[in-house]
């Protein structure tokens, strides 16, 4: 491949520790390819530690191996979230983990977008895809906001929109314990003011988002994960709606939870380049414009 | 046994009828086209399936079981050729099987019954349905013959009925769907797409098709071998030249260049896997492939 130039040692290093079947040309079943992760991360990397400085709590939650979901809110009219995840337990987790997205259908239509997720484990939101990864003991990474998250305007950031029911079920027939998330700054990267509706249909997309610069770039901004406890559900997915709601229920009050937490520790949106230390539950020094964590009360876990 | 084999001088006839000789089985064959060099043991019958010599064979051979490969999977042969074949040569083979007593038929298809398409699960079981009616018009014929034969499953219940369905399969012998599309220099590709590509060695393909006589399966089952590659490193392997080929202008260097001629809707396989799950298979058979990936490829490209 023509882009090996981009590949940093300690990120091939870390794919090769990843606990995949793959063959003599470093390919597992699915088509995932060594090399391409290994571009793939090194550039996640980058904007992980040197763009976003992100920081992760909590990525101890997340088994070393064994099938396990993790389910968080989505934000941020681009993926940001998403491919900051994927750093994170990759980066963070020791031995590192591959965690596969459910990407929205369009993306396999996208000439390179296309052959790239397919190379790097991100397959279209399928169940027959997500059932499967389970049963091969895969990590799997779950919005089940779904393009509801991502498409939501600034003005309705960190709410929850409706949660999918799926994962859940999904969730019981595999035996999947579920470790919620929650990701900050995904809002702020890119603050979406209004939509391009007209160019989004003719692209086949779900929507294009507008920021107020104009640019659908995701700005500099410090992001923070956190990773909650894990949380197992008794039953074989055949429960009635009314139970698998209830869980659904549950499982985005956890995220609600951690998103309050993440809202009151976080650093400034910008400046002081160099993640900080955390301190407890202090509010960091600058205090957001925006912070609106006393509208419902929960501060913390 | 007495196994009649339809389509016998097809690579695959060709390689299970030597198997089934070896395994001490009499064999019979029936063939439009013919194999002079047929070993000792193999009965040949020179003869369309759908005429009246070949149900003369039904008649007075009395064969034990059937394996229907008689198929025309180039989709050079054009639409009427194929529809004749397909559709009305599997209705008669199957309807002779069960006029004169037939206990076991086994219809060899193809994995491209379940189609390439973006939205498409990677993985395919048999309870799939067949996408490649409207991903590729051209294969509805096969599609149709796939499910007829599986309808012989309740519409003759005291026969056993197998339908396999294979996937590419590459070696030796340098034939097939997948060997075509391959085997000039240059292979063309839809620039900004790489799917997996899954084959296995046609020695293995007629192991199976062996296995699946000899457990006198009943039911639908895929067929594969080693895992699936890209396309791209299909080509590289086996010292082929890859053209990668905007979509837009695709269909129009096709046949040019040097490059295969490939008929519409086959842009979908060029830029979609297809990739069937052969789980239930292995359980009922026991098979394993004895080539991999990298010995089959290397099997073709000698």
């Amino acid at each position: 491949m023509r882009l090996n130039f981009l590949i940093d040692d300690e990120i091939a290093r870390r794919v090769r520790r990843l606990e995949l079947p793959f063959n003599a040309y470093g390919l597992d079943p699915y088509g995932i390819s060594q090399e391409y992760l290994s571009v793939f991360f090194s550039l996640l990397g980058r904007l992980y530690r040197g763009y976003f400085t992100v920081r992760s709590h909590g990525v101890e939650h997340i088994a070393e191996q064994g099938r396990v979901m993790v389910v968080g809110n989505h934000s941020g009219g681009l993926p940001v979230d998403g491919a900051m995840v994927l750093a994170s337990l990759f980066l963070e987790m020791e031995p590192p983990r591959l965690a596969q997205g459910m990407v929205e259908k369009f993306a396999q239509r996208w000439p390179f977008v296309s052959h790239w997720f397919s190379r790097v484990g991100q397959f279209t939101g399928l169940p027959e895809h997500a059932e499967r990864l389970l049963r091969d003991d895969r990590l799997l990474m779950v919005f089940p906001e779904g393009a509801r998250g991502t498409g939501k305007l600034y003005k309705d950031r960190y709410k929850l929109e409706r949660f999918g029911t799926g994962f859940i079920r999904l969730a019981l027939e595999t035996n999947t314990p579920i470790v919620p998330f929650a990701f900050i700054g995904g809002e702020e990267a890119l603050p979406t003011a209004f939509h391009l509706k007209r160019l989004a249909k003719l692209l086949g997309v779900p929507y294009i988002p507008v920021p107020p610069y104009m640019l659908p770039l995701p700005m500099p901004v410090h992001c923070e994960i956190y990773y909650g406890e894990p949380m197992v559900f008794a039953g074989d997915g055949n429960e009635a709606d009314e139970v698998i709601e209830d869980y659904v229920e549950q499982v985005k009050e956890r995220i609600r939870g951690l998103i309050e937490r993440g809202r009151v520790e976080r650093r400034s949106v910008f400046g002081g380049a160099r993640p900080q230390k955390i301190q407890g539950a202090t509010i960091s020094e600058k205090p957001d414009r925006d912070d609106s964590v006393a509208e419902r009360g929960e501060v913390g876990s | 046994m007495k196994v009649l084999i339809t389509g016998i001088s097809g690579k695959l006839g060709r390689l299970v009828a030597r198997r089934l000789v070896e395994d001490g089985h009499s064999v019979l064959g029936i063939d439009r086209r013919g194999w002079p060099q047929a070993p000792d043991g193999v009965k040949m019958f020179h003869s369309d399936i759908r005429k009246r010599p070949a149900e003369e064979v039904f008649r007075t051979e009395r064969p034990d079981a059937v394996i229907h490969m008689a198929t025309v999977t180039h989709v050079n042969a054009g639409p009427e050729e194929r529809y004749r074949i397909n559709l009305r040569g599997t209705r008669t083979v199957f309807d002779h099987c069960n006029e004169y007593g037939v206990e076991h038929a086994i219809f060899v298809g193809r994995h491209t019954f379940y189609g390439a398409a973006p939205d498409a699960p990677i993985h395919h079981g048999e309870a799939d349905p067949p996408l490649a009616v409207s991903t590729f018009p051209a294969l509805a014929d096969l599609v149709a013959a796939d499910l007829f034969a599986g309808s012989a499953l309740w519409r003759f219940p005291q026969m056993s009925t197998t339908v396999l369905r294979l996937c590419y399969t590459l070696g030796e012998s340098g034939r097939g769907t997948l060997a075509n599309f391959i085997c000039g220099p240059r292979v063309p590709t839809v620039l900004g797409f790489d799917p997996l590509y899954q084959f296995m060695h046609e020695h293995d393909a007629a192991d199976a098709i062996c296995l699946a006589l000899d457990h006198k399966l009943r039911g639908v089952f895929n067929v594969a071998g080693p895992q699936p590659i890209p396309l791209s490193l299909l080509i590289e392997a086996t010292g082929r030249t890859q053209v990668p080929i905007p979509e837009p202008v695709f269909g129009l260097a096709l046949g040019k260049f040097g490059l295969p001629s490939l008929p519409s809707g086959a842009t979908a396989h060029v830029k979609y896997p297809i990739v069937v799950d052969d789980h239930a298979f292995r359980r009922e058979t026991g098979f394993t492939h004895r080539f991999d990936e990298i010995e089959t490829m290397d099997a073709f490209d000698r």
